[in-house]
């Protein structure tokens, strides 16, 4: 396989903190279709025990992409970003990331596989508040098409 | 949290009842800026079939976040997830008219696990693909 194994277990530099913003939530929660006042009102949000309005489940993905991609990109590591598709994705929660959070995320290649002509890359991306509370960690696995 | 589901009301096996949820051109163009993932072949049609698609297709994140919607609109607190996983087994193709594709989301309650955590399998559908499997998400309610 044209992807380096040998680059398991790596891990990249955390990510510059990334500040969520009331704006940022809203506009991601517009784009999927989501209506739920809990990403753009914070009385709402408040109203339900959070410190201000908080994020969709899937929204942690604008960060972890950025730092995973610090993995993916990695010249060493061999991926020909043209033939890669998204296989999975998954995330752990310890709490919904909320406005006014300033996080980082790191990123860890946590495994690589080969699947007949395919080649399968995890990253794990932790993302933490800058005083180093776990919000959630990301699992993403990218899937290489036809290396060889 | 506020959610309007309880622990103690929900019944492994219990199925939950199907939600579409339109996908358009319009949707994934506004998901591109969101996102960050400009990827040609989520807006231009010419670039998707260049690469072997037969068009454009829905970013997996677009579809995981419609099977996101569906579980926090039925726990009624969008802050109530634990895990949230899916392979994405098949793309979701948005052709280019005013109706774009639908994602029809089902769920079924899986497991009751301890900590008041619930496990609901799910599964997306669109036109006669499974567009998600080991679709799965974890939610603790009150």
């Amino acid at each position: 396989m044209a992807v380096n194994t040998d680059y398991i277990g790596r891990t990249y530099p955390a990510s510059e903190p990334y500040e969520v913003s009331r704006v940022k939530i809203a506009e991601f929660a517009t784009a999927i279709g989501d209506g739920n006042p809990l990403y753009r009102e914070r009385a709402a949000a408040q109203a339900a025990g959070y410190p201000d309005v908080i994020a969709p489940p899937t929204f942690p993905i604008v960060i972890t992409m950025a730092a995973s991609s610090a993995a993916i990109g990695d010249p060493g590591l061999g991926i020909n970003y043209a033939m890669v598709v998204h296989g999975e994705q998954s995330f752990t929660y310890s709490r919904p990331l909320h406005a006014g959070d300033v996080v980082t995320a790191q990123s860890t290649i946590s495994n690589i596989r080969a699947v007949g002509s395919l080649t399968m890359v995890t990253t794990e991306t932790r993302i933490q508040t800058v005083d180093g509370e776990h919000v959630c960690t990301g699992y993403g696995t990218l899937v290489e098409r036809g290396a060889e | 949290m506020t959610a309007t589901v309880k622990y103690a009301d929900v019944t492994v096996g219990a199925e939950l009842p199907p939600v579409s949820y339109p996908a358009t051109r319009l949707s994934l163009v506004k998901y591109c800026g969101a996102s960050g993932d400009f990827n040609f072949i989520h807006w231009n049609e010419r670039i998707a079939r260049s690469v072997g698609l037969p068009n454009v297709i829905a970013h997996g994140m677009f579809t995981m976040a419609q099977a996101g919607r569906y579980v926090t609109d039925w726990a009624g607190d969008a802050g109530v997830l634990v895990e949230f996983g899916v392979r994405f087994s098949a793309p979701v193709v948005v052709p280019d008219d005013d109706t774009g594709a639908t994602i029809e989301v089902s769920g079924t309650i899986e497991e009751k696990l301890d900590d008041n955590r619930v496990a609901v399998a799910l599964t997306a559908r669109s036109r006669d693909a499974k567009v998600l499997t080991r679709a799965r998400a974890v939610v603790r309610l009150p």
